[in-house]
């Protein structure tokens, strides 16, 4: 809970509030306008190209040049979209992404006692728009609601490749969002609280849950937060080789616009979300150098360069790997992700308790990793003997089992 | 060629059993899409979980169709039932048109063939023309021509990296393609004057000889080469996502390519090594060391990385050719067909009038008809002509392995996913320019 607001609340505590929304909403812009730019030259670094250089300095204006285009080009509505649902998807897919910025702590006095608490005109707040009880249950809820916005813009496009690509979204995310949540349990687990400013508390002196957890709920959630971004390899839904625009193939000018800034919202957002799950946050050794310049300028300058690793990585992918099919992606989501990052957990848990009640916790440890790999092993199993059988089925019935047997078998 | 492979054409019970599947599959769509969309019900949901098809239009506006390429899809989901090309959209008449033009004017024509490999229609018209007039180009000129022959397979095997990557969403893989293609070019613009339709290779030799400083030229483009190659091992042959997108994807079988005629890298990658280069050796090819080589499994993966590997192929016959180039002329000295040196037509009255008939009425060639055929990067790329004895083609016609090869496409697309499709053309690697002609 943020102490701003737990005594009486007059004009100062508001206008701090609208303070903070104002000047969020503002470097979230300028920071996605920055992003696309700093992707774009990234990329054509990595591909032997310049890049934009042409709108102001080094190209920096490019996104604004393209977006000022965009606003001036016509809406075009297909004759066979459903009218209303057609304009109202983009503002699905842009609103969560701004939501979520909210409950991410950018900056903070995380040394000591302070619990992420920094004076502001005289008074005592956090350095993140919100801190509900459920901080992350809103980032997971916020990225289930972007969903309806892809699903809906494709279905009520009225056209055959947006109708393919929401259908790819809708399975996709949903699926990934389970392998992201039990990745999140896990960081849950340790800290103990939902709230985000007590996450990266809990992590503050270099206990980053990046190593607390063990690694392995990172690596799940970085697969399955890109593949939630819909960003490559994972970018099925709106694959340009094969569904020509996926879910917005046919939308035009603003609302257009909108998905672009939506998608690279949502990849800046991810990156913080990371951070703050996974590497402390804006928490980072102070070397004695508090008092020489307000409390939150360290933190933020630690944030930001753990955000930028991030989104750095988020491009190199981009630049590196082929895309996935959809039957792969499928595949390491069911089969991989969502298994390994359950049986974690219950590791995590195992030792969790062990911890509490003085066991000896390398048994439980021996025994959990023993109890995943027998797991591990039974899924292989099942998958396998299922497989076996749906190929039995499709001889018996005479089609050709291509695609089961991928021709190799 | 060894007797095997021989065996397996000859082989007419599994060529039948081939045909009899490749009938009986049902992968190709025989009717337009307006008939199917009419057609409601036409294959009504059954029991098992198979739902009404979807039909979708593929092309000819589609990024990765190739150009102008258009698919009829019938769709399962996802899954593509029955399919058909649709073909036509870059028709331009140069057969016909090469039948207006002269011997001489020819090449000009079919190097707008296949614009990503011209001098390989140049070279099959030239040998055609050339075995009508019955005469032998000189040493040099026959060396020259496979010099250019094979740093332009180089390239266009380079535009199928480039593509085949991206169609996969490996973007960068296309300007790593794009930027080796570029310094080939440059080499063949050198050489020939132009980036594409050189019109460099023509009846009776080449059109010039190779320019001052050439052999640093082209050392300084493929030196680099191999180890790039090696890069795009890195980047995607030994790349797990890589390796899932194209194995098992579109496989086929030799029979099945002998039955639809499909020639090059996609027959070779079904395990016959069937490649005209050493198996109907033409220009000096039987002189210099190189491998044929083949896949076993017939699928994507295979035509990548047959396409990856006759590139070093490719090189190493480039380099025995650097070693081994002839001095001498580069055009036949035969006045009837090669125009005079620009100096004589001041000096001798007969040179004078050679030069005004060949440009004006063209060289007569001999009643007759030929077919010669080229290994292209594509495939068995022939030239038919027929000559009644004037110095117009009577009939000309181009056997392009690329339009042979599309007709693989709906059987190798049958029971695959969209993304597959998109992998599954590009590994066939048409040319439109050349389908449609």
């Amino acid at each position: 809970m943020d102490p701003l607001l737990s005594g009486d609340i007059g004009l100062a505590e508001v206008l701090i509030v609208v303070l903070k929304v104002v000047v969020a909403f503002a470097a979230l812009m300028v920071g996605v306008m920055l992003m696309v730019w700093f992707e774009r030259k990234l990329v054509a670094d990595m591909q032997n190209r310049i890049g934009p250089n042409r709108a102001g300095p080094f190209g920096l204006l490019q996104t604004l040049a393209d977006g000022i285009k965009l606003f001036f080009k016509e809406e075009l509505t297909p004759a066979e979209a459903d009218p209303v649902v057609y304009r109202l998807a983009p503002y699905l897919s842009l609103i969560p992404a701004f939501l979520v910025f909210t409950v991410v702590p950018v900056a903070g006095n995380f040394s000591g006692d302070n619990d992420g608490v920094v004076t502001l005109f005289g008074h005592e707040t956090l350095m993140q728009v919100a801190d509900p009880q459920i901080g992350i249950l809103l980032v997971l809820a916020m990225s289930s609601v972007a969903v309806y916005g892809i699903m809906l813009a494709g279905w009520s496009s009225g056209s055959k490749y947006p109708l393919l690509g929401s259908v790819r979204a809708t399975s996709q995310m949903v699926s990934y969002e389970a392998a992201l949540g039990l990745s999140v349990a896990t960081v849950l687990l340790l800290a103990g609280s939902l709230s985000t400013n007590l996450i990266v508390d809990t992590q503050a002196g270099g206990r980053w849950n990046l190593w607390m957890t063990g690694l392995v709920p990172f690596v799940v959630f970085l697969v399955a937060g890109t593949a939630e971004l819909n960003r490559p390899p994972f970018d099925l839904v709106e694959a340009e080789q094969e569904l020509v625009g996926g879910f917005h193939t046919e939308y035009t000018a603003l609302r257009f616009a909108m998905f672009f800034l939506a998608e690279f919202m949502n990849t800046v957002t991810m990156s913080a979300i990371i951070v703050t799950l996974f590497f402390g946050g804006p928490a980072g050794p102070t070397f004695g150098l508090t008092g020489w310049f307000p409390d939150y300028v360290l933190g933020f300058v630690y944030f930001f360069a753990k955000l930028f690793v991030f989104l750095f990585v988020f491009v190199w992918f981009r630049a590196t790997l082929p895309r996935l099919r959809y039957d792969q992606l499928m595949d390491l989501g069911w089969k991989l992700l969502i298994p390994l990052a359950l049986g974690w957990f219950l590791i995590v848990a195992a030792v969790k308790v062990a911890v509490d009640s003085s066991w000896n916790v390398a048994v439980v440890v021996v025994v959990a990793i023993a109890g995943l790999f027998l797991g591990g092993a039974l899924l292989r199993l099942a998958s396998r003997s299922g497989r076996a059988a749906r190929l039995e089925e499709a001889r018996s019935t005479g089609e050709t089992p291509n695609q089961l047997t991928g021709g190799r078998s | 060629m060894s007797t095997t492979e021989r065996d397996s054409v000859t082989d007419l019970a599994a060529l039948d059993a081939a045909r009899v599947r490749l009938n009986s599959d049902e992968a190709v769509l025989r009717m337009s899409q307006t008939e199917a969309e009419e057609a409601e019900g036409y294959r009504a949901p059954t029991q098992e979980g198979l739902g009404e098809r979807m039909i979708m239009n593929m092309g000819p506006q589609h990024p990765s169709t190739h150009g102008v390429l258009r698919l009829v899809l019938e769709l399962d989901g996802e899954t593509i039932t029955r399919s058909k090309p649709v073909i036509g959209y870059l028709h331009t008449g140069m057969e016909r048109t090469g039948e207006e033009l002269t011997y001489l004017q020819g090449p000009t024509n079919v190097t707008r063939m296949d614009y990503a490999s011209p001098l390989f229609t140049e070279l099959a018209f030239s040998l055609a023309t050339e075995s009508l007039l019955g005469i032998e180009v000189p040493e040099r000129a026959q060396w020259i021509r496979m010099l250019m022959c094979e740093v332009n397979r180089l390239s266009s095997h380079m535009l199928f990296m480039a593509t085949n990557g991206m169609d996969l969403g490996a973007v960068s893989m296309m300007l790593y393609g794009w930027r080796e293609r570029e310094e080939l070019l440059r080499f063949l613009e050198a050489v020939t004057g132009l980036r594409m339709n050189h019109n460099y290779i023509r009846p009776g030799g080449v059109a010039a000889d190779l320019p001052d400083g050439w052999r640093d030229h082209l050392l300084r483009a493929i030196d680099p080469l191999p180890e790039r190659l090696e890069e795009f091992d890195t980047l995607m042959t030994g790349q797990p996502i890589w390796q899932n997108r194209l194995q098992g994807v579109g496989a086929i079988t030799t029979e099945e390519c002998y039955s639809l005629g499909v020639t090059g890298p996609i027959l070779r990658s079904t395990g016959a090594a069937w490649d005209l280069r050493r198996d109907m050796p033409y220009l000096r090819y039987e002189e210099v060391d190189f491998d044929v080589l083949v896949g076993s499994f017939g699928d994507s993966f295979d035509r990548y990385a047959i396409r990856l590997g006759e590139m070093r192929e490719s090189i190493r016959i480039i380099r025995q050719i650097l070693d081994r180039m002839p001095s001498g002329d580069y055009r036949i000295q035969d006045k009837k067909v090669t125009p005079p040196p620009r100096a004589r037509i001041d000096e001798s009255m007969e040179a004078l009038i050679h030069h005004f008939k060949i440009f004006t009425e063209g060289f007569k060639v001999p009643e007759g008809e030929t077919y010669a055929a080229v290994e292209s990067p594509r495939g068995e790329l022939g030239v038919y002509i027929v000559s009644d004895g004037s110095s117009k083609p009577y009939r000309m016609h181009v056997r392009a392995p690329s339009f042979v090869n599309l007709q693989s496409l709906p059987h190798l697309m049958k029971d695959s996913l969209i993304a597959d499709t998109v992998a599954i053309i590009s590994s066939v690697d048409p040319i439109m320019g050349e389908v449609d002609r």
